[in-house]
C-alpha cells in the first residue's frame, strides 16, 4: 500500500546520488519493519506458549487489581542471562522478553546502520553526525548499567 | 481480572494511543500511563517501563511508513538527535541533583506556552516567508513532502537551526530527568522555531522519540520495571496503532493536526503542573 502511494507525486530519481538516498530510505524503513514484525510475532508466539504452560492464566482473578502491585508470578526477567537461560527452557515469558529486547534495540541499530548508509551516500559532515549520535547512545547504554 | 482480560483490554487501549502518538509524534505514555496505574492499578514503575517501550513501538511502527513516503526529514532528525542524546546524557547526570518537582511547573508553563503559539499559527502553513538560514544551508535541511490532503508536492525551508538545537538539547535533559519522551517539546521546537511543516515535524519527532527512549530502556529493563506481561499487550497494541495512523497523516489537514496536538499539549501541560503544584 505504501509502497505505491510513496512512488505517486513525487519527482524520478535523475541522479545518481538521489537514486542512493532513496535506497537508503528504503533500507531504512525496510529495517524498521522487520524489527516491529519480529518482535511482534516473538509477542504473539510468547504469549500463546505461556497461557498454553499456565492454565491459570485463563481463570484466575488474581493477577491483577486489588493486590495493587501489578506484578503477576516469578519475578521479571531482568538480564540477558537470565533471558537465555528462560529461552533454553522455552518458556513463553523470555520469549515475550526477547521481543521487547527486539523492539529496544530496533532504533539503535537503526542508528548504526545509517553511519555506513552515509557512507555509501559519500556525505562526510553526516557520517560524522550519525557516528556521533551512535557514540552518545552506546555511553548512555554504558553508563546506564553502571548505575 | 484474570490475564487473559488484562492483555486483551488494554491492547484495545493501546490501539488508540499508538494512532494518537504516530499523529502527533508523541510516544502515547500520556495515555497508557494513567490508563495502567488509574483503571488497572498497576504499580507506576511497571506503567512507566512499558510506557517507554510503547514509545519505541510507535516510533519504529510508524517512522518505517514516513520515512518511505518522505514524510520524515532523516537529515533534520540526524541532526537534532545529536542534541538529545547529549542532553539526554547530560539529564541522567543531573538527576537526583535537581528538585525534579519544579522542573514538572517550569515545563507545564512551557508547555502552555507553545501550546498558545501553535493556537495563533494554526493557520499558518510554514516556509512562506524566506529567512535567512546558513546553518540550514550548509548542513542541507531543506526539503519538500507530498502532501495528500493537499494533493501537491510542498517545498519547505528550515530555518533556525541553532535555536531547534538548543531546545532539542533541553528537550534531551528533561527526557533524561523525567523519562519522558518528550515528543510535546520536540514537535513545537521544529513547528514553531524550525518552520518545519506540522506534518513533518510530527513524522520527524516519532522517528526520534524511538532513539531517545531506547536510551533509557536499558536502565529499566536492568532495574526490572519491564514486566514482559504488562510491555507486551501494549506494545503489540501501540505498533497496530502507529501503522493505522501512518496512514491517516497524509490525508489529515495540517489544521486539524494542529489543533489535536494543543488540546494535547494543554493536557500535558496541566498534569505537569498539578505533579509540580502537588509536590
Amino acid at each position: 500500500m505504501s509502497k505505491l502511494r510513496a512512488g505517486e507525486g513525487m519527482a524520478e530519481p535523475t541522479t545518481e546520488t538521489e537514486e542512493r538516498v532513496r535506497k537508503v530510505e528504503l533500507l531504512i524503513s525496510n529495517l524498521l519493519r522487520l524489527g516491529v514484525t519480529v518482535s511482534l510475532i516473538l509477542f504473539l508466539c510468547g504469549t500463546v506458549i505461556s497461557f498454553a504452560q499456565h492454565p491459570e492464566f485463563f481463570s484466575d482473578r488474581s493477577f491483577f487489581g486489588h493486590s495493587g502491585s501489578g506484578s503477576p508470578r516469578s519475578p521479571v526477567l531482568h538480564s540477558l542471562a537470565d533471558v537465555a537461560a528462560g529461552l533454553g527452557a522455552f518458556r513463553g515469558e523470555a520469549i515475550v522478553t526477547l521481543g521487547i529486547l527486539l523492539l529496544i534495540a530496533t532504533p539503535v541499530i537503526r542508528v548504526g546502520v545509517s553511519i555506513f548508509a552515509f557512507i555509501y551516500q559519500r556525505d562526510r559532515l553526516y557520517t560524522l553526525i550519525t557516528a556521533m549520535v551512535f557514540s552518545l547512545l552506546l555511553l548512555s547504554f554504558v553508563l546506564g548499567k553502571a548505575e | 481480572m484474570t490475564l487473559l482480560q488484562f492483555d486483551l483490554s488494554v491492547l484495545g487501549i493501546s490501539v488508540l494511543a499508538g494512532i494518537l502518538g504516530s499523529l502527533l509524534g508523541l510516544g502515547g505514555g500520556i495515555i497508557i500511563i494513567p490508563t495502567l496505574t488509574l483503571l488497572f492499578r498497576i504499580d507506576i514503575h511497571y506503567a512507566i517501563g512499558a510506557s517507554i517501550v510503547s514509545v519505541i513501538a510507535t516510533s519504529s511502527g510508524a517512522a518505517a511508513a514516513y520515512v518511505r513516503e518522505r514524510m520524515t526529514n532523516l537529515r533534520v532528525a540526524m541532526v537534532l538527535e545529536l542534541a538529545t542524546s547529549a542532553g539526554a546524557l547530560t539529564g541522567a547526570y543531573l538527576a537526583g541533583q535537581l528538585a525534579v518537582r519544579w522542573l514538572y511547573v517550569i515545563f507545564g508553563v512551557v508547555m502552555g506556552y507553545s501550546a498558545l503559539m501553535m493556537f495563533r499559527k494554526r493557520h499558518q502553513s510554514a516556509g512562506e516567508e524566506v529567512i535567512a538560514a546558513p546553518w540550514a544551508d550548509y548542513l542541507k535541511l531543506h526539503s519538500s513532502y507530498y502532501d495528500e490532503a493537499a494533493g501537491r508536492e510542498i517545498v519547505y525551508r528550515v530555518a533556525r537551526t541553532r535555536v531547534g538545537l538548543g531546545l532539542m538539547y533541553v528537550a534531551g535533559v528533561v527526557s533524561g530527568l523525567l523519562g519522558i519522551g518528550s515528543g510535546a517539546l520536540k514537535v513545537p521546537a521544529m513547528d514553531l522555531a524550525m518552520r518545519l511543516p506540522i506534518k513533518v515535524s510530527t513524522a520527524t519527532s516519532n522517528f526520534m522519540i524511538g532513539v531517545t527512549a531506547a536510551a533509557s530502556a536499558g536502565v529499566y529493563f536492568a532495574r526490572g520495571d519491564i514486566d514482559p506481561f504488562i510491555a507486551a499487550p501494549v506494545a503489540s497494541g501501540v505498533l497496530i496503532g502507529a501503522v493505522l495512523g501512518s496512514r491517516l497523516l497524509g490525508r489529515l489537514q495540517s489544521t486539524t493536526i494542529r489543533l489535536v496536538f494543543v488540546v494535547v499539549l494543554l493536557w500535558v501541560s496541566g498534569e505537569m503542573l498539578l505533579k509540580g503544584l502537588r509536590g
